[in-house]
This record gives C-alpha cells, structure tokens and sequence, in this order.
C-alpha cells in the first residue's frame, strides 16, 4: 500500500516538475524544477530496487551536473523576450524530437518484453544477475560481458575530458603577473622578506 | 522497533511506518541537542584557546547558552529584501537545515542502531552531502545582493572540488571494507590493525586518506581554515548576510549538523565507529555508542582546534589544494591499495 501511494507521489512529482520545467518564466526556477524532476525520478528507482542507479542518478546529475546548469545560468543574463520568439521557429524541431524519445520509448518496452535482455525477463526466466545485490549486479554485467563496451566507453569520455582541458588551457607568458610559484612562496623565510630598520626621529627611512 | 508497534495490534504496514517516523523523530532530536550543545562546546574551546572565559552566564557554566540563543532568534523578525526572489530565498535555509538532518538516517550509532540500514549507506551519505551545495547556491542568488552571490559561486565550486577527493577516499575504504554498507565497513574495521586495534586509521596506506579525508571534510563544511564562503573580512557574512531570525538559524544549525556529521562519518570510515580503540575484552562493557560519541566529539574538537589556530586559505591555493594534491593524490592511492589488495588476493 505505501508503495502504491508512494509511486503515485513520485510519479507524479516527476510530471509536474517536468511540466514546470518548460513553464517557468525564471529560468533558474526551470533549472530547480528540473532537479525536483531527478530527485523524483530517483525516488521512482528506489521503488524498482535499484537503490544503487538511484543513488547514482542524484550524485551525477543532482549533485555534479545540475549544480553546474545553475551556474551557468545564475551567471548568464537572460534576455527572455528573445528567448519566447524563438518558440515558434523551435517547435517543429521540438516535437520532432518527442516523437523520436516516444518511438525509443516503445522500442525499449518492446525490446524488454521480446526478452533477450540478461538482466531478466519479465516471466523471470532468464535472470542472470538477479539474486546479488545491485551493485554486485552491475559490477558483473559491467566487468563481465560488457567490459569491451565499458572501456569504450571510459576512453572517449577520456578523450573529451582532455580535449575539454586542451581547448580551454591558456599557456600564461612566463613572467606575466597573477602566476605563482607554490614552491617560491613557501619556501621563504622571515628574514629575507623583511628588514628591520631603527630611524632616527625625524629622519626618513631609505628602503 | 517495528515488533514492538505490531504487538500494540497494528498491521504490519502501519506498525513499519509508525516505528520509522518515531525514529526519524528520535533521531533528529537527538542531533539537534548534540548540535546546540556542540554549539557551546565550540565557543568554549575557542574561548580557552584564545584565554577568554568563553559564553559563562546563562545556566551553570553557560550551558544553557545555546538554547538562549535559539530563543532570542525564534523571537526576532524574519526580514525579507524587496528585491529577493522570495520563493527561493525561503526555500534554500529550508533545504539546508533538512539536507544536513536526512544524511543522519544511514548513520549507525551502534550496532543495529540505525534508521535505515540499506546497501547503498555510504553511497547515501555521498548524494546528500552533495545536494547542501544547493542551500548555499539558492540563497546567494536569491539575496539578489553581491556578496552573497560572491560567497554562494565560491561555496559552489569549493563544494564541488572537494567531493571529488572525499569520493576517491571513500573509494579506497570501500576497497578495503568490501561494501557500502555503513555497519559492513565499521565491522571490517575489527581488529584491522594487527588484529589488536581497531579501525582503517592504523593502516599505513589508508592513513594518509584519512588525513585527506579530515581535510576535505573542513572544506566540505566550509570550516575554517577553508571558510571562504563567508570570509568576514571579505563578504560581510557571505550567503548569510540578508538573512535573519529563524531562516539564518535553520542555516547556522544546518551547518553545524554537517559539522558533527562529517566527525561522525571519520569516525565511522576510520575510527572504527563504535569499536572499542583495542580489541580487549573490558572495554566492551562500555556501551558502543559512548565510545562512538568519545570518537565524534574528539574530532569535534579538533575541528575547534583548528578553527583557533590555522588561518584562512587564499582562495586559489584551496583550489590548488583540491585540484592539484588531493585529486592526484587519491587517485594514486585507489590504484595503489586495489592493486595492493589484487596481490594479496582480499578480493578472492
């Protein structure tokens, strides 16, 4: 019974934060919305038994990704009359694009249903990680039969991450001001940095 | 607790949900009071370590000083700036204070004593503490005010450089732990060093990502030497500034509960949690959850300690610290220890 109730809250959570995703004029309210909408959506896999993805879903997107939309968008000033014109112009792409997400959808569920998943079918005949905990699960799926996939697929975010770095990384000129040398600064000590000097009243000090 | 609510006649559903809501209750006054008490203990410390008597007037030895404090604040006027986005401006000391309560659930006081037991505790801990960023984020913009704002984009990318290390060190106890499961790891722990002590601390190649650990956990909670975010002499009192009344204190207590949270998690991640310190008969008289608390508050006070005696970082060398030590740093060790435990064969 709480389970019911509980899906129904989630469920429904994720729907209007999503609706309130594309309604909100404030485009910081939108980003808010939207991590309403994972944090519910984590909610949803907990209900499944995917504790783990859960877990997942709101340290990744949650705690990393969305932190770094509100950012951007807090920074960024927003011109929202430009933003609106461009609706009209969008929207056939837009729908065009839920139409495929719809289609992916169906396919999925279709796919599912055939059975060829190891994961398991829904008659449970074919359960091959089933049992285990959900992160021993994922570990062997991962590391098993699909580590060719899994390291593909660490090496290109590898390469992005250091394609990222490289078209963002400015050499500074040697000697140009605001650079530090950590080993420089702490390795000073009291007496070179400073002088002590007894001036006689009034005469001035030569530095 | 759920048996003792189903021998009253109740369902099981009902006696499940009933017995998790009086924990849930049990749990955050119990915090609560360690917060306004760990409150006065740190002004205390202070106090003695700057040769001052500290807060002395109100109850015997000013305990009471805290719940003094409380009071006047529930008092006071919650002002909100005209220009505010009043909503979030609302909202964010509210997501802060419930954020640092809900990592309390996975927290095990002793053995079996913990609200919810689940697989993914530590994980858990991990996603909560990641969404505090959001408190501070919310309530800089929101001030519509420029230090606040200053002080919530600093919070944010300090929060976040921090994670990083804090996961690559949580990587390497799981290592060695074998789960994610919090009562799992302080278990692991028995007799780790020598079969005598217990607790990771001991181990020469844990050691050093418990001292990054307690490091990163001061720039988690943005103690100081790493209180950039509200660097007084910069930002008046950072994302704090507009607030006041009842909103700044859900603030002041949010943090101090993250505070005694990231004490208790040393504790449990290397302290061997609520473990006697040696494996010797005796000391297991003493109940579990008196050496955890020992364990917490000892840590508490050595983050008064340091509040006391270190000054604050520049803002680029608490990045250079995150970024270009402890990131490298614990990485090496994650490849170092589960390379070290493949040949010992730990995992077979």
């Amino acid at each position: 019974m709480i389970q019911t109730l509980a899906f129904y809250l989630f469920a429904g959570l994720v729907i209007a934060s999503a609706v309130m995703v594309i309604m909100a004029r404030n485009p910081v309210h939108s980003v808010l919305w939207l991590i309403l909408a994972f944090f519910n959506a984590a909610g949803l896999m907990v209900l499944v038994g995917a504790e783990f993805i859960a877990v997942l879903l709101v340290i990744v997107y949650v705690g990393a990704v969305a932190v770094l939309f509100l950012f951007v968008v807090m920074m960024l000033d927003i011109d929202f009359a430009a933003m609106r014109a461009g609706f009209v112009r969008n929207f056939p792409l837009g729908l065009a694009i839920a139409a495929i997400l719809l289609a992916e959808l169906f396919l999925g569920i279709g796919a599912y249903n055939a059975g060829g998943l190891q994961l398991g079918t829904p008659d449970g005949a074919n359960q091959a990680a089933m049992g285990a905990s959900n992160i021993e699960a994922i570990g062997a799926l991962l590391y098993g039969p699909y580590i060719i996939l899994f390291e593909i697929a660490g090496i290109i975010l590898l390469v992005a991450m250091i394609g990222a770095i490289v078209l963002t990384h400015r050499e500074a000129k040697p000697g140009a001001r605001g650079r530090q040398d950590i080993g420089k600064q702490i390795s000073r000590r009291p007496d070179e940095a400073t002088i002590m000097k007894n001036p006689e009243s009034g005469q001035g000090v030569e530095l | 607790m759920t048996e003792f609510f189903q021998s009253l006649g109740m369902s099981y559903d009902f006696a499940w949900f009933t017995a998790t809501i009086v924990g849930i209750l049990a749990i955050s006054l119990i915090v609560m009071f360690s917060v306004a008490m760990v409150i006065y203990v740190d002004r205390k410390v202070l106090g003695a370590i700057m040769l001052r008597r500290g807060p002395n007037v109100v109850g015997p030895f000013g305990l009471l000083q805290s719940f003094a404090d409380g009071l006047k604040v529930f008092l006071q006027e919650t002002i909100i700036p005209s220009a505010a986005n009043k909503g979030i401006f609302l909202l964010a000391p509210i997501i802060t204070f419930t954020v640092a309560l809900a990592a309390w659930a996975v927290i095990p006081f002793d053995a079996g004593v913990v609200l919810a037991d689940i697989n993914v505790g530590l994980l858990y801990i991990l996603a909560i503490s990641s969404l505090g960023v959001y408190g501070v984020v919310m309530s800089g913009w929101a001030s519509n005010s420029k230090y606040p704002f200053f002080s919530a984009m600093r919070a944010a990318a300090q929060m976040i450089s921090y994670e990083v290390s804090i996961g690559f060190v949580l990587v390497c106890v799981v290592l060695y732990a074998g789960t994610f499961n919090m009562t799992g790891i302080v278990e692991a722990q028995r007799g780790h060093g020598l079969g005598v002590i217990n607790g990771f601390f001991i181990n020469p190649l844990l050691f050093p990502m418990f001292v990054v650990f307690f490091i990163s956990a001061l720039a988690e909670t943005a103690r100081a030497p790493f209180d950039l975010t509200e660097a007084e002499s910069e930002l008046v009192a950072g994302y704090q500034t507009e607030y006041s009344s009842m909103s700044f204190a859900l603030f002041w207590l949010g943090e101090y509960a993250n505070i005694l949270l990231m004490c208790s998690l040393c504790t449990l991640l290397f302290m061997g949690g609520w473990l006697p310190p040696i494996e010797w008969a005796p000391l297991y008289y003493v109940p579990g959850i008196v050496w955890f608390l020992l364990k917490t508050f000892m840590f508490f006070f050595m983050f008064s300690w340091i509040w006391a005696t270190v000054p604050r970082y520049r803002y680029d060398q608490l990045m250079r610290l995150g970024w270009k030590v402890f990131l490298p740093m614990s990485l090496l060790f994650v490849a170092v220890i589960s390379g070290y435990l493949m040949a010992t064969g730990h995992f077979s």
